[in-house]
């Protein structure tokens, strides 16, 4: 029970270091991404190499991992997906997938299809005994530093001048324009964040999910989920819609196998029927 | 008053019009069979995954849903066809009426949850529900055969006087008349008051509601006739190729039949037939040269025609039309939104 709790937790906590960056392209910025896995896919397999073919300690390619995929996210954004942001819903969905399919053909060509390994250190591995359970201490790790990553996300977003302007940038970005906050500058640094974020959420997940060249399309109902569940409300909703999801997942597959990924689904629709706006809505211009 | 009504009426017959074009185009699909006998099996795949698209043109480009999970109702329509061919129900017209019914039941049932919430609402429903019947597809090995595919599927001649030959001729004889009479119907559907009617919602469903149009009733109306079309074509698919698979099912089918249609341009009924001849063209031809890696091809023509702007390019195929018809009596598409 407890294990099955805590293995939901981390497993959550992963999925809201992925999908937070696509909460606020998708849920505050209306701009429909299915490309996201991509990032989280670059950030899984960098570190891949850096732990397995540079021998880099496993801390180190961390922030590597989000580095590479914030600039990547950077890139794309200035060069492609700042084009979408004014088109049709269609064209932003046939964009991204496009992109989903490209990269996971290209990473299947490069690196071959076989699943990635993450060459953990050993203090990392092994299991605790704890509350009467029994705990992975990868996943312990995991829950740490995603909580202090959620706290600092929450915290740049209410705390600081950057926060503020995102927020007004999303709320409407003409009046942000005129009272002269940069907002492409904005909506260009938060993507990167949001990349960089799944970059090191791919980086962290390549143990517990596996990482191979399907990885986009594998995790893109999960994000879509956590997105859409959470609602627009900001982080926090996100955060809540991650760890209701991991939870409900991981005991899901645990008590009834035979129903599988049904249970995930089933809450999703639930919760798209009872709040169409996802379960934190607040009040505004979306 | 009588005098708008008679108008409105009168611009509704032209743009409702047969022309000349689609009687040479229909004819020249009859005369590909003789003229290449052994592409047959090839041409009804065409026009299987031509009327896959068009009834995702009928949502898509006539109330503007946005589905990422289209293969569900394909692969019910195939699940359901070939379910009854295993069972001795081998008549392929029982088994298309069958599949229309059972996918337009299952469209019926979740287009409710489309009409609350925004694109992504849809998108996400849409999606989830072609995973989960993935999944149950998946789950019920006993019933499905799961990723081996259905065994044994025994499919009768068509109508019992025709059966299906190892060329394919039959096969595409078979779904050429059955897309022509859905084309057909299709067309009735879009030109009637109610297609027109659908455009109001697309364009703006509050000034609609306004006016006296309820989206609610239409979005669900269209939605449950699109979902039997798919069901049809993937009645088809199971007959013709006597072959089911979790394939029928799968994410890759719902993007496939996305990028079909709007290769060929959406919201004019014959795009997604002219989207499946390109599109196998490609196919035949990049799959020439890396079959394994035909995927990032896809993406790329998918990342190429948002760049260029697939309204664009169509506009310009149109008028290469007009040019070589002269006239300007063109069923001209509704271009609104596309782009």
């Amino acid at each position: 029970m407890v294990t099955i709790l805590f293995d939901g937790i981390a497993y959550g906590m992963l999925l809201f270091v992925l999908a937070c960056g696509l909460t606020v392209t998708m849920g505050l910025m209306n701009f429909i991404n299915l490309s996201h896995g991509a990032f989280a896919l670059a950030g899984g397999y960098v570190t891949a190499a850096l732990t397995q073919k540079a021998g880099l300690p496993f801390l180190l390619c961390l922030p590597l991992a989000f580095l590479f995929s914030a600039v990547l996210g950077m890139l794309a954004e200035k060069l492609l997906y700042r084009r979408l942001y004014q088109r049709s819903h269609l064209d932003q969905v046939l964009f991204t997938i496009g992109i989903v399919f490209m990269t996971v053909a290209a990473v299947d060509y490069l690196i071959g299809s076989q699943q990635q390994s993450i060459h953990l250190p050993d203090w990392l591995r092994g299991r605790l005994d704890l509350l009467g359970g029994s705990i992975g201490v990868y996943r312990l790790f995991i829950i740490v530093l995603c909580g202090v990553l959620a706290l600092a996300i929450q915290w740049l977003l209410s705390h600081t001048r950057f926060g503020s302007q995102l927020r007004a940038s999303v709320d409407d970005p003409r009046v942000a324009r005129g009272l002269g906050i940069p907002v492409n500058q904005v909506f260009a640094v938060t993507f990167a964040l949001g990349c960089g974020l799944a970059g090191l959420g791919g980086a962290l997940g390549a143990d517990l999910l596996g990482m191979d060249p399907t990885f986009p399309i594998k995790f893109m109902i999960y994000f879509l989920i956590v997105v859409t569940v959470g609602g627009t409300s900001g982080i926090m909703g996100t955060f809540f819609a991650a760890l209701l999801l991991g939870i409900a997942d991981v005991a899901g597959k645990y008590y009834v196998p035979q129903i599988g990924a049904f249970v995930i689904y089933a809450l999703m629709v639930a919760v798209l029927i009872l709040r169409p706006q996802g379960l934190f809505t607040r009040g505004g211009s979306r | 008053m009588t005098h708008s009504v008679e108008n409105a009426m009168a611009v509704m017959t032209r743009t409702a019009r047969w022309s000349h074009w689609e009687t040479l185009f229909w004819l020249a699909s009859l005369a590909l069979l003789p003229i290449f006998p052994n592409k047959a099996l090839l041409f009804s795949q065409i026009a299987i995954m031509g009327l896959f698209a068009l009834s995702l043109d009928l949502i898509l480009g006539y109330a503007g849903i946005v589905s990422l999970g289209h293969a569900a109702f394909f692969g019910i329509g195939a699940y359901a066809a070939g379910l009854m061919a295993k069972h001795g129900l081998g008549d392929p017209t029982l088994g298309l009426l069958a599949a229309a019914t059972g996918a337009a039941l299952i469209g019926f049932v979740t287009s409710f949850l489309l009409l609350r919430g925004s694109d992504l609402t849809r998108l996400m429903v849409t999606l989830g529900i072609a995973l989960m019947l993935f999944e149950a597809a998946n789950r019920f090995a006993s019933i499905t055969g799961g990723a081996d595919g259905l065994q044994g599927m025994m499919v009768k001649p068509v109508l019992g006087l025709f059966s299906f030959d190892l060329y394919g001729r039959t096969a595409y004889l078979y779904s050429l008349t059955i897309l022509f009479l859905l084309l057909i119907l299709a067309r009735r559907i879009v030109y009637s008051p109610f297609g027109l009617s659908l455009r109001a919602v697309k364009a703006n469903s509050l000034r609609a509601g306004a006016i006296g149009i309820s989206s609610a009733t239409r979005l669900v109306a269209i939605y449950t006739i699109s979902a039997a079309y798919s069901g049809v074509a993937g009645a088809l698919s199971a007959q013709t190729t006597q072959l089911v698979s979790l394939d029928v099912l799968d994410f890759h089918r719902s993007a496939d039949v996305m990028l079909v249609l709007v290769i060929g341009g959406v919201g004019w009924l014959y795009g997604g037939i002219i989207g499946a001849i390109i599109f196998s063209l490609m196919q035949d031809w990049l799959a020439g040269i890396t079959p394994q890696y035909w995927e990032f091809w896809i993406g790329l023509v998918l990342v190429v025609l948002v760049l260029v702007g697939h309204g664009r390019l169509q506009s310009y195929a149109r008028m290469m039309i007009d040019a070589i018809t002269q006239k300007g009596r063109v069923t001209r598409p509704d271009q609104r939104g596309t782009s």
